[in-house]
């Protein structure tokens, strides 16, 4: 059954930057883009099952904070070694200053 | 165009070198000869989770289905004897040759020997075999000594303990890791040991190990004997140079190559564990680094300058070693620096930072509680890229963000 969460406050989450999400034993990772918009993937990065919330945002790609492994955080896609396996995006909407992903 | 490119060691290396041939659209034949027998694999782990799994299995590079759908002509348990480069073939240990247009070495490390040293107790951590003895032998009460207090020996320790060894570290030099990270890391590193109840032995060199079937006794200098089950050595690595030295390519402190990778043989690359190269970031300084992510951008830029890119390293050396909760992380070479600025990013991790004497940024080592310093330390690797200078005063303000002096 796919259903709204709310995930976080819309100020929660710094212009490029993460945080995560845990929700239902599920670790989301929420993103704010450069130019204003939100993002959500899985919250775990697929090399090891490393939380990508305490990795570094530069433009559209979240790097893993353990070996620099490479994703765009728009479309999921994984972006060469270490990593080879894409992470799930999410639908996400703001409603009243919150951040609201589809799980 | 060079139809046929061979690489000799399947590690991280050279099983990424393969794959990135590919990426980057060669359509000749790729051989890749590797003398273990196993599918390329992860190291790190060996020294880390792998240990203490609950189940051990190797962390693999590239499945055999990856290899294949890569045309990748994967060779494993096949050493590779000597090189003929007039003949511009390899000779395998079985005898037989195989030609190449291009070829690639990326032969690794292995660990480094004590001399006279040997017997069943002795063990070294290099292969997926090493770690499946070592943790077999890795017991409640059983006692571990360990030979030098470099990450290796380290994160054994660590491992050692959480699987209920008894561990006694001894490490020559007055304190841990003394090339690699500043002496506050260390103490830090140090102190988390001590509170695992690692014994710790420093200043003490190895007079003489003797050991049977069951048992070792490591006699140090000062007269003290440190009694084990088992010995593990842990006091670096050397490059596998072998091959390239017989063949009469330029060797220095590892396989010399120019910044494009290339060895004295135009034809002949060799990258990761193995080569020795010039840094351009520290005025040319030759290097050779025993580094994960090193083996992986070598084996990528080495995959483009084959087909003849001729892309310079451009890379700073990053390094991360596991030991209990803590993640250490180092960008740059610390060496190169002559002061220190220290960032406090609270909960105990902490950033240093290497300023050269004119001011430029030219290392950070940073620690911290799993990842905590690594958005920090990521970006810390871009400023030394870009030879920034920053105000010694903003790096030590953590409310002070490094992605902002990035943009300055
Ligand atoms: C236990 C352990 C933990 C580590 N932890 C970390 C860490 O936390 N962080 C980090 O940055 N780095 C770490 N490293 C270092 C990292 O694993 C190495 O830098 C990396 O593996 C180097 O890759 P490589 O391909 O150059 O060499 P290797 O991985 O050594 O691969 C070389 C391969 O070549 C093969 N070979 C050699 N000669 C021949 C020949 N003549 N014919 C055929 N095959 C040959 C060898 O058998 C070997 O399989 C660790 C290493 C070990 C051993
Ligand atoms: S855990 Fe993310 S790259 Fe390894």
């Amino acid at each position: 059954m796919v259903e709204w969460i709310e995930a976080c406050g819309a100020d929660d989450v710094d212009e490029e930057d993460v945080i995560r999400f845990d929700h239902a034993g599920k670790v989301f990772a929420i993103y704010r883009s450069p130019d204003d918009r939100y993002y959500a993937t899985d919250g775990l990065c697929t090399h090891e099952q490393i939380s990508l919330a305490d990795g570094l945002v530069m433009d559209d790609i979240i790097e893993c904070p353990k070996h620099n492994g490479r994703f765009n955080y728009k479309t999921g896609e994984a972006k060469g070694a270490p990593v080879c396996v894409n992470l799930r995006t999410y639908a996400v909407k703001l409603e009243n200053g919150a951040v609201f992903i589809e799980v | 165009m060079a139809r046929h490119f061979v690489i000799v060691g399947a590690g991280e290396c050279g099983a990424r070198a393969a794959m990135a041939l590919r990426e980057q659209g060669f359509d000749g034949d790729v051989t890749l000869v590797g003398g273990e027998t196993h599918l390329p694999y992860e190291r790190p782990p060996l020294s880390k989770h792998g240990m203490l799994a609950e189940v051990f299995a190797a962390k693999t590079i590239a499945t055999a289905e990856r290899l294949a759908e890569a045309n990748v002509g994967f060779r494993g348990g096949v050493q590779v004897a000597a090189i003929d480069r007039g003949g511009k073939r390899l000779l395998t240990a079985d005898g037989t040759a195989l030609p190449y247009d291009k070829l690639l070495l990326a032969t690794g490390a292995s660990p480094r020997r004590l001399p006279g040293v040997e017997g069943e107790r002795i063990f070294y951590l290099r292969t997926l075999e090493d770690a499946q003895r070592l943790r077999g032998e890795l017991l409640p009460g059983r006692r571990l000594a360990i030979v030098g207090g470099g990450f290796i020996g380290l994160e054994l320790a660590a491992s050692a303990r959480a699987r209920g060894a008894e561990v006694t570290l001894i490490e020559a030099l007055p304190r841990l890791l003394s090339r690699a990270v500043p002496e506050a890391i260390a103490a830090q590193i140090q102190a988390r040991h001590e509170l695992a109840g690692v014994k710790l032995v420093f200043g003490d060199g190895i007079a003489g190990v003797t050991s049977d079937a069951n048992s070792a006794t490591v006699a140090l200098n000062s007269g003290r004997r440190v009694e084990a089950d088992l010995v593990l050595v842990g006091i670096g690595a050397v490059p596998n140079i072998s091959l390239a030295a017989e063949a009469e390519l330029e060797i220095d402190n590892g396989i010399a190559v120019d910044r494009h990778l290339a060895t004295s043989d135009a034809d002949i690359f060799a990258a990761g564990d193995c080569c020795s190269f010039p840094l351009k970031i520290y005025g040319g300084r030759r290097v050779r680094l025993e580094s994960w992510r090193n083996a992986q951008d070598q084996g990528s830029l080495a995959a483009c300058n084959m087909l003849g890119a001729n892309e310079a390293i451009s890379t700073v050396p990053w390094f991360w070693s596991d030991q209990y909760e803590l993640g250490l992380q180092i960008a740059g070479l610390s060496d190169e620096g002559a002061s220190i600025v220290r960032r406090d990013l609270g909960n105990g991790a902490s950033i240093l930072f290497h300023i050269s004497a004119d001011g430029r940024l030219v290392a950070a080592s940073g620690i911290g509680v799993g990842n905590a310093v690594a958005k920090d330390i990521r970006l810390a690797e871009m400023l030394i890229a870009k030879q920034a200078r920053p105000m010694q005063a903003s790096l030590a303000d953590a409310d002070v963000k490094l992605k902002s002096l990035l943009a300055a």
